[in-house]
């Protein structure tokens, strides 16, 4: 760390100019760098069916008309950024929103799954961190049986799942929250685990002396302790709840939501429609991580500490 | 204090349920049954008394072993149970009752060496007891739910079929995805940390990807590189990337100022320090990268089979299991990849002790 420091002139360590060559320059040139390593790959993946298709006219081609043909494909192997960006453009702002083209649409009904795993995951994931902080015999059987379903590829039961609820007559959002449940409680589970115990001996014990019941202790000592780790694991296990309500969506038959984009454009080989899915997974994903953070904060004011 | 009022109450529990009817024919039918119970409950008794400490601790194990016992030896006779056997019901919850007070016993074990194993291994066993004993009582459609001995079956007499499945997903998708991911990851991030322009670039980039949900990239990387394993171990690559990148750059981090003062101290070159202090001083990070990536890579195998394989594969046999409704044979498999997911992880949980043994996370 301090040899780049030391590189660097000292004028540049001051100063909005000193904040962008050290933080946004070394990003933005790593996009740049890989929207052109993009545009390179677009060319060499989609240029052998172009060339194809060039040959079947019996027409001579010169390069770049190989170049402009593979970056405007219909069903490219690959395609290029402005293509997406396109696609993406058009499925978000110019399609009314209730139709099933819109991406906007297919994005609301994963996120309505999404906060609603998220949320059941949350409360059940407390539950048992704070049964297991509270109980000897949970926190020797239990807690090693927590981490064990976490090797289970619990992703895997998710077509059985959305199955068997549908067998019984819940459809539409609730299995695929289930399913986001099962993947979202554990970051819970284990952070919340840490943060009810990360109080000291010595703060326990001070609340002894005041004869605190196990609640008061709870409320007052060990879920305010909690709050940095259980921030922390919600921004990871909202991130997995999203995963779960996509890969939910995939044996629903591609009826609606992100996974069924990504399902349907697999089957008919709409390359350019699963990269505008996969975009929109992307920034619900990283707008939803900026959610909490921002809660995060709020409650780090709240609670009087600098956030 | 509170204990002996559990214990108590299973009791109570225990003898109620005898009053109460119990499917057709009721405790009467079978005498065996009736006999498992009775000793269940003379046991419990007799783990009430306060006498000896290892009297009392083995009678109430006894009990609970013999308490299972009791509705198993029932329901192999004529139904119909579900509601119009409360007792066996009500027998059961004193049951578990007596159960938590066996695991709170259990868990005043040593929690070092394999005495420490028996309090989850008898949860783990009394969870799948209690499935057993819900399903067959209430008559729980095979196509809902099946019973762990239907599963157990089905892994016994279908391995023929389970197998290929586990070699194609297992074997070769997964572990060769693991070991391309885990290096490649490994390495970027060594050659992140010698050029810090590229760290300063990668790290808050591989921070967002991890908000991303990457198993979407699946249906692509089975376009690209055709339906057999080698487009799922793509996706493991890809899944398994990011995480290696991040842990191995916290723990290239993470050897003090001090000891990197000592290093250079000592004039040792750049290759002298990164292999002798910071990669040892990395190695609790990565190997927590190794953990989280053995259940990921297992995970996205499995999710990029929905997206098409041939005829083989734990993901393509649930898949194609659900759809006829073979709902055991989808219960075997995934009791397969949990199985293979937990000895992965443990195997990287034995060397990662073996490697890191100095950490003082293992420390006594």
């Amino acid at each position: 760390m301090t040899t780049d420091a030391a590189a660097l002139p000292a004028a540049l360590h001051t100063g909005v100019g000193a904040d962008f060559v050290h933080r946004i320059g070394p990003v933005a040139a790593i996009i740049v760098a890989v929207i052109v390593l993009w545009y390179g790959a677009a060319v060499w993946l989609n240029a052998p069916r172009v060339i194809e298709r060039f040959k079947n006219d019996e027409r001579p081609w010169t390069a770049r008309e190989l170049v402009e043909a593979t970056w405007s494909m219909e069903r490219p192997v690959l395609p290029a950024p402005h293509q997406i960006a396109q696609n993406f453009y058009e499925t978000v702002f110019r399609t009314p929103i209730d139709s099933k083209r819109s991406l906007v649409y297919h994005a609301g009904v994963t996120v309505s799954a999404t906060l609603l795993g998220f949320l059941f995951g949350t409360v059940l994931g407390i539950l048992l961190a704070i049964g297991i902080v509270h109980s000897p015999v949970l926190d020797r059987s239990l807690l090693p049986w927590i981490i064990a379903s976490q090797t289970v590829p619990i992703l895997a039961i998710a077509p059985m799942v959305v199955v068997v609820l549908g067998s019984i007559g819940f459809v539409g959002l609730f299995p695929k929250a289930v399913i986001s449940m099962y993947l979202c409680f554990f970051p819970v589970t284990i952070g919340m685990v840490k943060g009810l115990r990360s109080p000291d001996p010595l703060q326990l014990d001070l609340m002894r002396t005041y004869s605190a019941s196990p609640g008061q202790v709870l409320w007052k000592l060990r879920w305010p302790a909690a709050a940095d780790f259980m921030f922390a694991s919600l921004k990871v296990a909202i991130a997995t709840s999203l995963v779960g309500a996509i890969v939910g969506e995939l044996p629903t038959g591609a009826q609606a939501g992100l996974g069924a984009r990504l399902l349907s454009g697999s089957y008919y080989g709409q390359t350019i429609q699963i990269w505008a899915a996969l975009i929109m997974a992307a920034i619900i994903g990283v707008m939803l991580v900026a959610l909490v953070g921002i809660i995060e904060h709020v409650v780090a004011r709240h609670m009087g500490r600098p956030a | 204090m509170k204990a002996r009022a559990l214990h108590v109450s299973a009791l109570l529990l225990m003898i109620a349920a005898l009053m109460l009817p119990a499917g057709a024919e009721g405790w009467s039918r079978s005498a065996s049954a009736l006999m498992c119970a009775l000793v269940s409950i003379v046991c419990a008794l007799v783990g009430l008394r306060r006498w000896n400490r290892t009297l009392e601790h083995g009678s109430t194990l006894l009990a609970v072993l013999c308490g299972a016992v009791a509705p198993l030896l029932l329901f192999a006779g004529p139904g119909p149970f579900g509601t119009a056997a409360p007792g066996i019901w009500v027998f059961l919850l004193g049951w578990a009752l007596l159960l938590w007070r066996a695991l709170s016993i259990l868990s005043w074990l040593p929690r070092r060496g394999p005495e420490a194993l028996a309090a989850p291994a008898a949860f783990g066993i009394a969870l799948l007891y209690v499935w057993q004993v819900l399903v067959v009582g209430f008559g729980v459609p095979q196509v809902l739910l099946p019973a762990p001995t239907q599963v157990a079956h089905i892994l016994a007499t279908r391995l023929d079929v389970l197998w290929p499945d586990f070699q194609q997903t297992f074997l070769k998708a997964v572990l060769s995805g693991y070991a391309i991911g885990c290096a490649s990851g490994f390495l970027v991030a060594v050659m992140a940390d010698r050029v810090p322009f590229l760290k300063r670039g990668l790290l808050p980039l591989s921070g967002l990807v991890s908000a991303v949900p990457i198993v979407g990239i699946a249906p692509i990387l089975v376009m690209w590189f055709g339906f057999d394993w080698q487009s799922k171990a793509a996706v493991v690559v890809v899944v398994t990337f990011f995480p290696m990148l991040v842990n191995t750059l916290a723990g290239l981090a993470a050897a003090d100022a001090m000891q990197r003062d000592l290093m250079h101290s000592y004039a040792a070159s750049y290759a002298q320090t990164l292999t002798k202090l910071r990669l040892p001083a990395a190695l609790p990070f990565v190997f927590n990268a190794l953990k989280i990536n053995s259940t990921l890579a297992l995970i996205a195998a499995i999710v990029a089979e929905f997206f098409g394989s041939p005829i083989l594969g734990l993901g393509f046999r649930i898949s194609a299991e659900v759809a006829r409704l073979n709902v055991d044979v989808v219960w075997a498999a995934i009791a397969i990849a949990a199985l293979a997911g937990s000895m992965f992880y443990g195997l990287i949980a034995v060397v990662e002790r073996a490697c890191t043994f100095w950490h003082p996370s293992y420390r006594v």
